[in-house]
């Protein structure tokens, strides 16, 4: 086993699921080896970009890959959603980090996705299958257009339930609708697991506070270093500060403070959208260069080689 | 031979350094201290009495030959400075930069007993700023044995460790979980005190020894300690990954959007470049009024840096007096300077919140001194009745850290009650041909302690792996001098013990 040069992270798949998700399967051996359901990664776009967490939502120990399912809702999210294709490399990507998720001697396992959280809870679905467990999928989308993976977790669990908001597919309602089915068809369900956006995961909590069933919430704030370091991860669980890095990020669901994590969530919300207004503005601008480059063209007055010089913008130019 | 020097012969008033002046450096975030000229060290360097006790040098955590090189610098030979600081030290630039010599070499300075102690530090950093810009590197000859080193960290003690373990020949891997190495000297000292441009020459020097560095590998969870052993074929690891954990005060409204520990603070600045938002993706928004709890040189680099992000007050609340303050008297000097505003005798009692979860003041009690403590520190007690509350809109604790948890989930190696890895008086772990130094042992304390501990644990590596320490050096029948160049103490200090 030898630790290859770790500057060198080749996106290998791509696959857009729709406008907002998109899949990253990215190559890095050694992490694929490492790797254990309920960990994640951070991820640098390039030199001059901020430092983001990711939930694994998969790995392939043959094909040594990791594979990242991103939501574009911020600044770096939508520029990897625009920049990153096969081929191409990302800058910087650490991990596994974090504590794996404890795949207890469960028997029956309900494990809950929902929007960013399908994904990650996969690999959870997957090891409880692989331990033996019963496993009922509740998998929460806007409408049937968004969903993804359905195979991918019907070969992984014994159930699968479907719940969109518009019911186009599956039964209508929240991934909480899923769940009161799920405990309505079992009465030995031993653990629940719920990935999603904090107030799906504090939704869920409560649905199985009344019946104490234990309930596991995967939390994905803030963080700089990712290794313990910076401490704008942590979170409050029951009396505890925990730093959701190194002492996460799984947590119990039922002793989280989700109304403190939302608060933390939305901390750089102001300057986190001036980024993007910024990004996408330059975005535009380097689309009307392009433009204008090739209409100097059509009038003779770059030369072509000059022209070749310039970056992909031209693949965007119309007509172009 | 010169008359004898004596202390009425010397230049009395140690050789100031030039400064920016207090008003443009809060603003900008280029070095504050610029450094001495060739005349200016000239001077200095005609300060020390070469007085044959040699104080400084058992001063000095790394025993640097002082009196040698600055006798060089008298000379007007700067290369010849250079290669006897390198003999011990390889980090000249970033040592005579952060250490606190004030309690080290120019501590013990004869000079210093009754005038101003020779200012040692500030000549070191003038030798090594040298070579940098002369692009000197002593490249030692080194003879390649068999083994392999992993580091873990590649902060102030996993270079100085991979530094000796280099030039002993090894082949030396350092890790690094950041994307950059230097560990805090990146992440944490800002660049007016240490510009990365330093720490990245420091670097390449080592890379120049062959030392590898690999970024983004988190060492525990990539691969643990044991796997380096028994599967990646590292003969020997030494682990300096820092303490770093951040302690929070656990006061209300701890949580509220505002607070924030120093080492974010810096890690947002420092080496995410949140200076250079948006160019730089990383935001810090400073606000209008900063508040910093604590008075340890971090927490001085935390009120500094908030100064030149824009913040326009910035408070300094520590709950002992300026006596205790744990920062280097310059450090807070150099605060003040800079319009810092210190609130000494105060401690925070509660987190004020604007009801959306982000911070509006400060809830705070003034305190007096009472009996010593364990420390030897005159205990803070509060007041009773002197609450007071105050505005701000950010809140940076600088209280200290605990030791990172990551070695301690990952490995079999025994922990201290405290969390710090468990290492006897040679820097070795419970788990064989496991070393550790540094804060992950002791706890927080300076870089250049950091730097002696990588230095004392490469010492037991090589011990334990059987090499020859060139802290011993093997002198032939015909005598030390050069062969083709090579100093005999480089020829023979990679000598492998065979078994």
């Amino acid at each position: 086993m030898k630790a290859n040069a770790m500057s060198n992270f080749e996106i290998v798949t791509r696959e857009d699921f729709s406008d907002v998700t998109y899949l990253l399967e990215v190559r890095h051996p050694l992490m694929a080896k490492a790797a254990k359901p309920g960990q994640f990664v951070i991820v640098m776009l390039n030199e001059h970009g901020e430092r983001i967490p990711l939930t694994i939502a998969d790995f392939d120990r043959k094909k040594g890959t990791i594979t990242l399912v991103i939501q574009a809702v911020g600044k770096t999210t939508r520029q990897m959603q625009a920049e990153c294709k096969v081929g191409t490399k990302l800058y910087g990507m650490v991990g596994p980090m974090g504590i794996p998720t404890h795949i207890a001697k469960a028997k029956k396992v309900v494990c809950v996705g929902g929007g960013l959280g399908v994904a990650p809870v996969f690999p959870q679905a997957r090891g409880y299958k692989e331990a033996g467990a019963y496993v009922i999928g509740v998998l929460g989308f806007r409408n049937k257009d968004l969903v993804f993976w359905e195979d991918k977790f019907r070969a992984v669990c014994d159930e699968l339930i479907l719940c969109t908001n518009d019911g186009s597919v599956g039964m209508k309602g929240f991934v909480t609708d899923g769940i009161k089915v799920a405990l309505a068809g079992h009465n030995d369900i031993d653990e629940v697991v719920a990935i999603g956006p904090p107030v799906m995961m504090k939704a869920c909590a409560d649905a199985t506070r009344a019946a104490k069933i234990k309930t596991m919430v995967s939390v994905n704030p803030i963080m700089v270093d990712g290794t313990g370091m910076c401490g704008g991860c942590r979170v409050k669980v029951g009396d505890q500060v925990k730093f959701a890095c190194v002492d996460g990020p799984d947590f119990d669901g039922h002793l989280v403070d989700f109304d403190d994590l939302m608060v933390r969530l939305s901390r750089y919300t102001k300057v986190e959208k001036e980024a993007h207004e910024r990004w996408s503005e330059s975005c535009r601008m380097t689309k009307q260069v392009g433009a204008a480059a090739l209409d100097a063209l059509a009038r003779g007055h770059v030369q072509q080689a000059e022209l070749l010089e310039l970056p992909d913008p031209l693949d965007d130019a119309p007509g172009g | 031979m010169a008359k004898k020097k004596t202390i009425r012969t010397i230049p009395q008033e140690r050789t100031p350094m030039r400064e920016q002046n207090a008003q443009a450096r809060a603003k900008n975030f280029e070095e504050v201290a610029c450094g001495y000229n060739l005349e200016e060290a000239l001077r200095e360097s005609e300060r020390c009495l070469m007085c044959p006790d040699q104080p400084c040098v058992s001063g000095c955590p790394v025993s640097i030959n002082i009196p040698g090189f600055i006798q060089k610098i008298n000379e007007k030979n700067l290369r010849g400075a250079y290669d006897i600081l390198t003999d011990t030290n390889l980090l000249p630039s970033i040592c005579g930069r952060v250490c606190p010599q004030e309690n080290q070499c120019e501590g013990v300075c004869t000079v210093g007993e009754s005038l101003e102690a020779v200012a040692i530090g500030r000549m070191e950093r003038f030798v090594g700023d040298t070579a940098i810009k002369e692009g000197w590197v002593n490249i030692p000859y080194i003879e390649p044995n068999r083994f392999r080193v992993g580091i873990v960290g590649s902060g102030p003690a996993g270079m100085a460790c991979a530094a000796d373990m280099a030039k002993a020949g090894c082949d030396v891997t350092v890790y690094e979980a950041f994307h950059q190495a230097g560990g805090v000297l990146k992440y944490g000292i800002p660049d007016f005190r240490l510009p990365n441009e330093v720490i990245d020459a420091e670097i390449n020097n080592l890379k120049k020894l062959g030392v590898k560095f690999e970024c983004n590998t988190l060492v525990g969870r990539l691969f643990t300690i044991e796997q380096m052993i028994d599967e990646m074929g590292f003969h020997a690891v030494f682990i300096g990954v820092g303490a770093g954990y951040p302690t929070m005060l656990n006061i209300p409204g701890d949580s509220s959007n505002g607070v924030l520990s120093a080492n974010e603070l810096l890690t947002r600045c420092n080496l995410m470049r949140a200076r250079d938002f948006p160019n730089f993706d990383t935001p810090l928004p400073i606000g209008k009024r900063v508040a910093v709890v604590g008075a340890g040189n971090t927490a001085m680099d935390a009120t500094r840096v908030s100064l030149r992000l824009g913040a326009e007050k910035v408070y300094c609340v520590y709950r002992r007096s300026r006596t205790e303050a744990p920062a280097r008297a310059e450090e807070v000097h150099h605060a003040e300077q800079e319009g810092v505003e210190f609130h000494w005798l105060t401690a925070p009692v509660a987190v004020l919140d604007d009801g959306k979860g982000n911070v509006r003041g400060m809830r705070c009690v003034r305190m007096e001194l009472g009996e010593p403590d364990d420390s030897g520190r005159r205990r803070p007690v509060p007041v009773a009745g002197s609450e007071f509350d105050f505005e701000t809109d950010l809140i940076v604790y600088a209280i200290g850290t605990n030791a990172n948890p990551i070695m301690g989930q990952t490995s079999k190696l025994k922990l201290n009650k405290w969390g710090y890895i468990g290492a006897d008086d040679n820097l070795a772990t419970s788990v064989a041909g496991v070393f550790a130094g540094g804060d992950i042992v002791t706890g927080a304390a300076t870089v250049i302690q950091a730097m002696g501990a990588g230095r004392k644990a490469a010492r037991s590596m090589k011990a334990y792996l059987g090499i020859r320490d060139p802290g011993l050096p093997y002198i032939s029948a015909e005598g030390a001098g050069t062969l083709f160049g090579i100093d005999a103490r480089e020829r023979n200090f990679a000598r492998v013990r065979i078994a």
